[in-house]
């Protein structure tokens, strides 16, 4: 494989609370390459949010802190960088776009300012131009009427065409990594379809990476090419998006898998839909071992002792779980 | 709608009109056409599951029938007697057959009473318990039916997930033995793996007291699961009534069509071909003429689709859709 895009490597990120440490992201190693979309997944509380605010260094400090690991960037640490050096490599390199579109926007400016700003403060275009290239993205957004709908006020927008400003802000200076943290959760299902192709529209015209941090099995599907699965503040499984879907590995991507009930199986039958017991953990202070193993049907001894490493099983299909050995695959076949 | 059972409830020509603005004189009021003539069945023990996106009208719709909105016009039958036409003393009894889940379990849940309390008010409201024993054991009870333990009485819901706060809600539903329970949105705040736990407990419920669920959501993957029959709304109209199983196998209205197609799915084979709706949801203030998806049906056919409202009609056995075009 070239040399990736970008490169997590062993991240934590802890937050300080009274309560003690909430070790949200907890030694994460995410890669992407040029171009590719991965998709991140995990439930409330995994620690998908946090990686990708501290990519970008979006993270409140204090009370959060990254305590270890690197960020690279085309083989550049992130991580030391100052204040100034991330504000050029925001927007400009890397893009992010926020689950709501009610609240990312500022509302007392209009749409085309804040899309203006972005491009005179990173590219450095006159008022003019400026102002030409915000209308240029807005149509590529597919706003009808971009000219006019540029002197519009956020809340003149609906959910899905202020999700289409958020996009083309953030492509405006053409990133070549796109973040997306769950940017069709807050919206309709046949505007969550039009998101998604406006995205997957964007991609083939600006060939730039995507992180997509969801939530949604569904969407990582039919979006992303590979699939890392997080729990608890670390990666438990990672595959290509077909191998991951067709063959899950780790007990807690099956579980998660089969509790959602299924449209496509419709015609079939109808099976109870397998719940995952009890709750997720508390990262305050989480217990030794693999983070699952209190809810894992298949838990023994050895998985409270130590944490898994994320070992790969072959084809491009990581998982991080005593049972997948990759030595056992062997001796299985 | 033609069940040779008597339904446990009959909705007819269900109407809700809200006033926005609108002056001192009331002159200019705009009027949101929320519902706008809703008419269904649910037979005893059945799933009507209700579907839509935001602004259809089905929240609106759960509240109209418990009358924690007045409906504008129409009727709502229980049991036989038209709930619309109750006075309130005679409404409040009929309420103990009623009863309703929220979606936010956050926001549905007093925080300053105890578990005990929210879940044990009905009784008292309803006088179902006779001493303080008898409260405290049938609290014990319900928490227990629901998969909590006893010693969560004394606690407060800030002490619980989003997934146990779901259950207190359903223990307070059950408290006062209902017969019907709207479920709105029950499960759209929980994260999937806890999404299955409470669909589930709601399947078991069911089984166990014979209760009768309108099924409110707009995840269709979730209705579909759970209901025996569905209900599409789109702008405050019933588009299409169906078993669940021949909605999702053969739809005949183009929206629903276009509804499920838009369903990311994760079976990598099962990728179906994508209806990719144009353009947005139009104001419910003022609604299109004549069939209200005709600005954003694929299938459209002017001038007719634009003028006539289609009426809901029986297709096939059991599946009725409102659209000119399908027969």
């Amino acid at each position: 494989m070239a040399e990736p895009l970008l490169e997590i490597r062993g991240l934590k990120t802890h937050f300080s609370t009274d309560d003690g440490m909430v070790q949200a992201v907890d030694g994460v190693d995410i890669t992407i390459g040029r171009g590719e979309t991965v998709g991140v997944v995990g439930e409330s509380g995994c620690g998908k949010t946090v990686t990708a605010l501290s990519v970008l260094k979006l993270i409140a400090m204090p009370p959060g802190k990254i305590v270890a690991g690197e960020v690279l960037y085309q083989g550049r640490n992130l991580v030391p960088l100052g204040a100034d050096e991330m504000d050029r490599i925001r927007a400009k390199d890397i893009a992010m776009v926020f689950q709501e579109p009610m609240t990312s926007l500022n509302p007392v400016y209009t749409v085309g300012e804040q899309i203006a700003e972005v491009l005179r403060r990173h590219e450095g275009l006159s008022r003019r131009d400026a102002a030409e290239k915000t209308i240029e993205m807005l149509r590529l957004v597919q706003i009808p009427n971009p000219d006019r709908r540029l002197n519009d006020y956020p809340h003149q927008f609906s959910g899905g065409m202020r999700q289409r400003v958020m996009i083309a802000m953030a492509l405006s200076c053409s990133p070549k990594l796109l973040i997306a943290d769950e940017p069709t959760t807050a919206l309709d299902v046949t505007i969550q379809a039009q998101i998604l192709e406006l995205l997957a529209d964007m991609k083939s015209r600006f060939g730039m990476a995507i992180m997509l941090i969801t939530h949604a099995m569904g969407v990582v599907a039919e979006t992303a090419q590979r699939v890392v699965v997080m729990y608890a503040g670390k990666v438990i499984e990672e595959a290509p998006v077909d191998a991951l879907f067709a063959n899950p590995r780790h007990p807690y991507t099956q579980g998660l898998i089969r509790s959602i009930p299924r449209i496509d199986t419709a015609a079939t039958q109808k099976a109870r839909l397998e719940a995952i017991p009890g709750v997720v953990p508390s990262l305050l202070n989480p217990p030794p071992g693999c983070r699952f193993a209190p809810r894992c049907r298949y838990a023994m001894a050895k998985c409270r002792e130590a944490v898994p490493p994320l070992r790969e099983v072959g084809g491009g299909h990581k998982v991080a779980c005593v049972l997948v050995e990759p030595a056992l695959e062997m001796a299985g076949r | 709608m033609s069940d040779p059972v008597q339904p446990l409830l009959r909705v007819k020509d269900l109407t809700k009109n809200f006033e926005v603005g609108g002056g001192v004189f009331g002159r200019d009021a705009t009027v949101v056409h929320a519902v706008d003539r809703v008419s269904f069945d649910i037979a005893p023990g059945e799933t009507l599951g209700l579907v839509g996106e935001s602004g259809s009208g089905k929240s609106t719709t759960g509240r109209c029938i418990l009358r924690l909105i007045e409906p504008t016009a129409g009727e709502v039958w229980f049991e036989g007697r038209n709930v619309t036409a109750l006075d309130p003393a005679a409404f409040r009894s009929l309420c103990r057959d009623m009863q309703i889940i929220f979606q936010d379990p956050f926001a549905s849940l007093n925080p300053r009473m105890t578990i005990g309390a929210i879940i044990g008010e009905a009784l008292t409201i309803h006088g179902l318990a006779k001493s303080k024993q008898a409260f405290s054991d049938r609290v014990v009870q319900l928490l227990e039916t629901v998969g909590l333990q006893a010693d969560h009485m004394r606690r407060y819901p800030h002490e619980f997930s989003g997934g146990q706060r779901q259950r207190i809600g359903i223990a307070r539903a059950l408290a006062v033995e209902p017969k019907l329970i709207v479920c709105d949105e029950p499960v759209s705040a929980l994260d999937v793996s806890i999404q299955a736990q409470v669909i589930n407990l709601l399947e078991d419920l069911q089984q166990k007291f014979g209760l009768t669920y309108l099924f409110i959501a707009h995840d269709l993957s979730v209705v579909e699961h759970i209901s025996r029959r569905v209900a599409v709304m789109y702008l405050g109209r019933i588009v299409e009534i169906a078993t669940a199983r021949d909605l999702y196998a053969t739809p005949l209205h183009p929206y629903t069509e276009a509804l499920l197609s838009a369903v990311p799915v994760t079976d990598p084979q099962a990728r179906r071909r994508r209806i990719v709706l144009q353009g947005e949801v139009p104001s419910p203030i003022n609604p299109p003429t004549g069939c209200h998806f005709h600005t954003r049906c694929p299938i459209r056919q002017l001038p007719l689709c634009a003028t006539q409202i289609p009426p809901l009609e029986q297709k096939r056995d059991g599946h009725w859709a409102a659209c000119h075009l399908r027969s």
